[in-house]
């Protein structure tokens, strides 16, 4: 990044929201299911039919909207967004146009240790679409597209920011902040994989020191951390080079390709739509009683800043580690389920963010979809503490049941590999290490401390690692003198 | 004994004395349709083998003693913009020639559960658009007092078709008058009941918040009958108001002691023919006969009431006719790709008046012109309401002309959209104020039916029976049918 241009990101976020209907009728909302089988003449938008706003879209709503700091609207409505797509079933989107929601909202990000607030302008609910089948490998070569209107209803929130971002690592922090919140307060899955959670990022450059903004251009449909970052990182740098050369951006819609690594435009602003919204005459506006309001706020759970204060403070946990912890709300409550049982936050916070971790992401997977229930690594780590396993022979163990969900008492006694922790039987292996290793003796009895190590690891070699280390320190200590 | 003549409540005494059967009355409204549907032209779709097979079942549960409502084993027919399960519902519309919708209308259910019979569905102007029937995508209907003569829009065909006695009453949708004009055209009874007291659901929408469901019957009595049934909360339509409804019978009363009636001199002015005036008077004075107070009250932002509502009306109608676009049912004209497809489908499926106003609806809509248009109209129209509170304030009901003139002949405004428009200039703000308005017939301007307007408070349903049923009772003018013998 060049030093003369400022960089101005704001995000546009489209989270499907976790009810069991749909936003205007009773269609279950499930992902997957055969084409066309969720709907009926309401999601479809046939000739009479009638919209009737399900609460829980607005109770979810207004609790987003609280966790993220907004002002609840007390009086809120629906308008129509008109265009033609045939994955459109009444030819208008139901949304909310100039009174939303919730609005004059605000989160905390964190980027290299520096803190910073990103307005929030406004969270609004709106209905899904459809999805477009086509007959072709592309929609240009198909013969025939056909639609799949089990999407169509499915509520969403769209959580728009102000344009507080100056990075793509900003942009980013955002973004995992966002999805933070959204799963703790329990309103959506944030599965971006499966679409349930979208995002658009609007990016301009202007000359440092400016106060206007430059032209922006629009990245649709960002479906993973990674191709967020990447993707406004090059759209930065393609902005930059066409302003540092004289040129001047285009207002347009981009896509990332994400094989080529590469922005390319969708449409410019002159073929835009005007949506023509106008407030839906079939449904009357929303009106909401504050007490309602307090009675959401009450429920909403402790959020990812408390929490991780909570585990910094309490816990003595480092802030790194906190944060990561309470990155995802699945990871906190394993955290804490472990806690429970085993009472030591800092080695289950190793345990955690070391082997846990690196397991899930090496095989791609959820912290729910982990096979470890938060008892048995609790156990695990307390067989540990007791001196039962070495630290060595835990990690081996963990890998097992991460592999095949079995308890840690199992797999030990499957392996056999219960610790050595009979002084007699370990006498004798460590009167023949030291009768191997005289230099080491010498070093030791020269002062050099870390010359124990190097036997404790011998015995531990001679026992295949099942010697209790604690109780090998002891015994070499003791004949050395 | 010709039973099509006959009114819902004298039938309905016959049928409960088990005098005659419903099938006996199906058949013979059948075969009345079956004599004169030919000229009149009133139905699109005519169901008669369903219809006996369901006043069988009437018959049968009659018989076995099961309780009834008043309505049960009555035939009717439906204006087709309501949807009705397994039975077409094409608003009159190229576009919607072959939709069976897979469901019912709220009020189609409450009248099936009410033991009604379906005779058919009625031919209207397309989609609910014009005053005239001559926008039907199909044919136009003839009024059965004069066949050269429209029977008024859009509701035409089930305004002619009660008038003619091929139905003992019929239902039809209003948005700017579209019950009442044709009922004063036809000489019948046609109401507009209060914004939100009849679900809309599966009323296939031309604007959503004018268009209202009401019946077209042949006194007020029936009327009362009909909204019995059709009134009340529906948890499908979110507009839907919920009140609690009475039995509107109650209200069939020959007593008008004290009530206040206004009658607004913006209704009575330029445009008016001067003997559905005159009419006007003598109701005035019949009423004031039996003990009401009439009064000249003003409604002074009446004159803005036909701009705003073609603004609203038709940006309404340009989003909600918008799902007509060859995808999922109704005609599909074939094209090389989809936009073509949507363009050519709509171009051959809509009618002219149709496309006028989804034209003038988009526009009024685009960015840069909605606050010179549609807000600006959204403001008039709550002018207009304040006018209706402040009147109520101090009448109980007002008293105007259903329409300037009686029906005109075909082709005589067809080429003039604002002199057709005018038609309903005195039905089009009780829309835009949501509040309820009843046409009853009174009198006769050589051979057609002239038709007076009572307009109520919101819920004042029941003053509008009580003032049309003193009427009825005290006067023969509120009787045109006799007239019609020898035309069909
Ligand atoms: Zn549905």
């Amino acid at each position: 990044m060049s030093a003369q241009y400022e960089v101005v990101i704001g995000l546009e976020v489209h989270a499907e929201l976790k009810t069991d209907t749909k936003i205007f009728c009773s269609c279950p909302t499930e992902f997957g299911g055969e084409e066309n089988t969720h709907v009926c003449p309401v999601c479809l938008g046939l000739p009479g039919v009638l919209p009737v706003l399900n609460k829980k879209v607005l109770e979810y709503a207004v609790r987003a909207g609280l966790a993220l700091n907004c002002e609840i609207a007390s009086f809120s409505k629906f308008d129509r967004k008109n265009y033609f797509y045939p994955d459109l079933p009444k030819a208008y989107q139901i949304s909310q146009y100039d009174l939303p929601i919730c609005k004059k909202g605000y989160l905390e990000i964190e980027v290299n240790g520096r803190k910073k607030t990103i307005g929030i302008t406004r969270v609004h609910m709106e209905e899904d679409a459809g999805k477009l089948v086509h007959g072709g490998a592309t929609i240009a070569t198909s013969r025939y597209s056909l639609v799949d209107y089990n999407r169509t209803g499915v509520p969403l929130i769209e959580i728009v920011s102000e344009p507080d971002m100056r990075s793509a690592e900003e942009a980013r922090a955002y973004m995992e902040k966002l999805k933070a919140i959204l799963e703790y307060t329990g309103v959506s899955d944030v599965r971006m994989e499966q679409g349930s959670l979208r995002c658009d990022a609007n990016i301009s450059l202007r000359p440092m020191g400016a106060k206007e903004f430059g032209t922006k251009t629009e990245i649709k449909n960002l479906n993973s951390f990674r191709a967020l970052q990447k993707a406004i990182e090059y759209e930065i740098e393609r902005q930059r080079d066409i302003l540092e050369e004289g040129g001047k951006i285009i207002q347009e819609t981009r896509s990332w390709d994400e094989g080529k690594g590469v922005t390319v435009s969708l449409r410019s602003k002159e073929e835009a739509h005007d949506y023509r919204y106008f407030p839906d005459p079939d449904l009357v506006p929303v009106v909401i009683d504050p007490q309602w309001v307090q009675e959401i706020r009450d429920s909403l759970p402790e959020l990812p800043d408390a929490k991780r204060e909570r585990l910094v403070q309490e816990m003595g946990l480092s802030e790194y580690d906190a944060g990561i912890i309470t990155g995802s709300r699945a990871l906190a409550d394993f955290f804490d389920q472990v806690v429970a049982e085993y009472n030591e936050p800092k080695t289950v916070a190793n345990w955690i963010m070391g082997e846990f971790l690196r397991l899930l992401n090496a095989n791609n997977l959820e912290v729910a979809e982990s096979k470890v229930k938060p008892r048995s690594l609790a156990a695990l780590l307390k067989a540990q503490a007791e001196g039962t396993i070495s630290g060595k022979m835990a990690k081996t163990v963990f890998e097992e049941m991460f592999e095949t969900g079995k308890e840690p008492e199992t797999i030990i006694k499957e392996k056999g590999m219960v610790q050595i922790s009979d002084e007699g039987a370990l006498a004798a292996v460590v009167e023949k290490v030291i009768a191997a290793n005289p230099q080491s003796v010498e070093d030791y009895k020269a002062g050099k401390e870390k010359a124990i190590g190097f036997l404790v690891g011998q015995v531990m070699k001679e026992t295949k690692g099942q010697a209790n280390p604690g109780l090998v320190n002891k015994l070499l200590k003791d004949k050395l003198g | 004994m010709d039973l099509y003549k006959k009114t819902a409540h004298e039938l309905s005494s016959l049928l409960q004395k088990r005098e005659v059967s419903s099938e006996e009355l199906t058949r013979s409204v059948l075969d009345r349709i079956n004599k004169v549907e030919e000229k009149v032209k009133a139905f699109v779709t005519v169901t008669g083998e369903q219809a006996l097979e369901q006043a069988r079942e009437i018959d049968e549960k009659r018989a076995r003693g099961e309780a009834m409502s008043p309505l049960a084993g009555i035939p009717m027919a439906m204006k087709d913009n309501i949807c009705t399960k397994g039975v077409t519902t094409t608003c009159a519309s190229k576009i919607l020639y072959n939709f069976v919708p897979p469901y019912n209308a709220t009020v189609t259910e409450k009248l099936l559960e009410a033991g009604t019979i379906l005779l058919g569905k009625c031919n209207m102007d397309e989609f609910a658009m014009g005053s005239s029937n001559e926008n039907s995508g199909f044919f136009p209907t003839r009024n059965p007092h004069d066949l050269s003569a429209v029977p008024g829009g859009s509701s035409g065909g089930a305004a002619a078709a009660v008038a003619a006695d091929e139905a003992v009453f019929t239902l039809g949708s209003d948005t700017g008058g579209s019950i009442r004009q044709p009922a004063a055209f036809c000489g019948v009874v046609g109401l507009k009941p209060t914004y939100g007291y009849v679900p809309r659901y599966g009323l296939i929408a031309y604007a959503s918040s004018l268009d209202q469901i009401g019946p077209l019957t042949k006194d007020i009595t029936d009327c009362a009958l009909v909204l019995n049934v059709i009134a009340g909360h529906d948890p499908k339509d979110s507009t839907s108001a919920p009140v609690e409804v009475p039995d509107f019978t109650r209200y069939l009363v020959d007593d008008v002691k004290g009530l206040k009636i206004g009658i607004p001199k913006e209704y009575m002015g330029e445009g008016i023919d001067p003997r559905i005036a005159a009419y006007l008077k003598q109701a005035a004075a019949k009423l004031e006969e039996l003990g009401a107070v009439c009064e000249e009250v003003s409604l002074p932002h009446t004159e803005y009431a036909l701009p705003a509502y073609y603004i609203i009306a038709s940006a309404e109608a340009s989003s909600n006719l918008a799902r007509y676009d060859g995808v999922r049912y109704g005609l599909r004209v074939e094209a090389e790709d989809v936009i073509s497809m949507f363009c050519k489908t709509r171009s051959q499926g809509f009618g002219e008046e149709v496309k006028r106003r989804i034209m003038l609806g988009t526009y009024a809509l685009s960015s840069g012109y909605y606050d010179a248009y549609y807000l600006k109209a959204l403001k008039v129209r709550t002018l207009i309401k304040r006018d209706f509170d402040q009147a109520f304030l101090k009448y109980d009901c007002l008293l105007t002309p259903t329409s300037p003139t009686t029906a005109f002949k075909f082709g005589e405004k067809v080429n003039d959209p604002l002199a057709m428009y005018l038609s309903d200039v005195c039905t089009i703000p009780i829309n835009l104020a949501g509040v309820p308005g009843l046409s009853l017939p009174f009198g006769t301007v050589e051979g057609l039916p002239v038709g007076i307007q009572f307009i109520g408070k919101p819920f004042g349903e029941g003053t509008l029976l009580r003032v049309g049923y003193a009427l009825e009772q005290n006067t023969d003018l509120t009787k045109p049918k006799a007239q019609m013998e020898g035309v069909i």
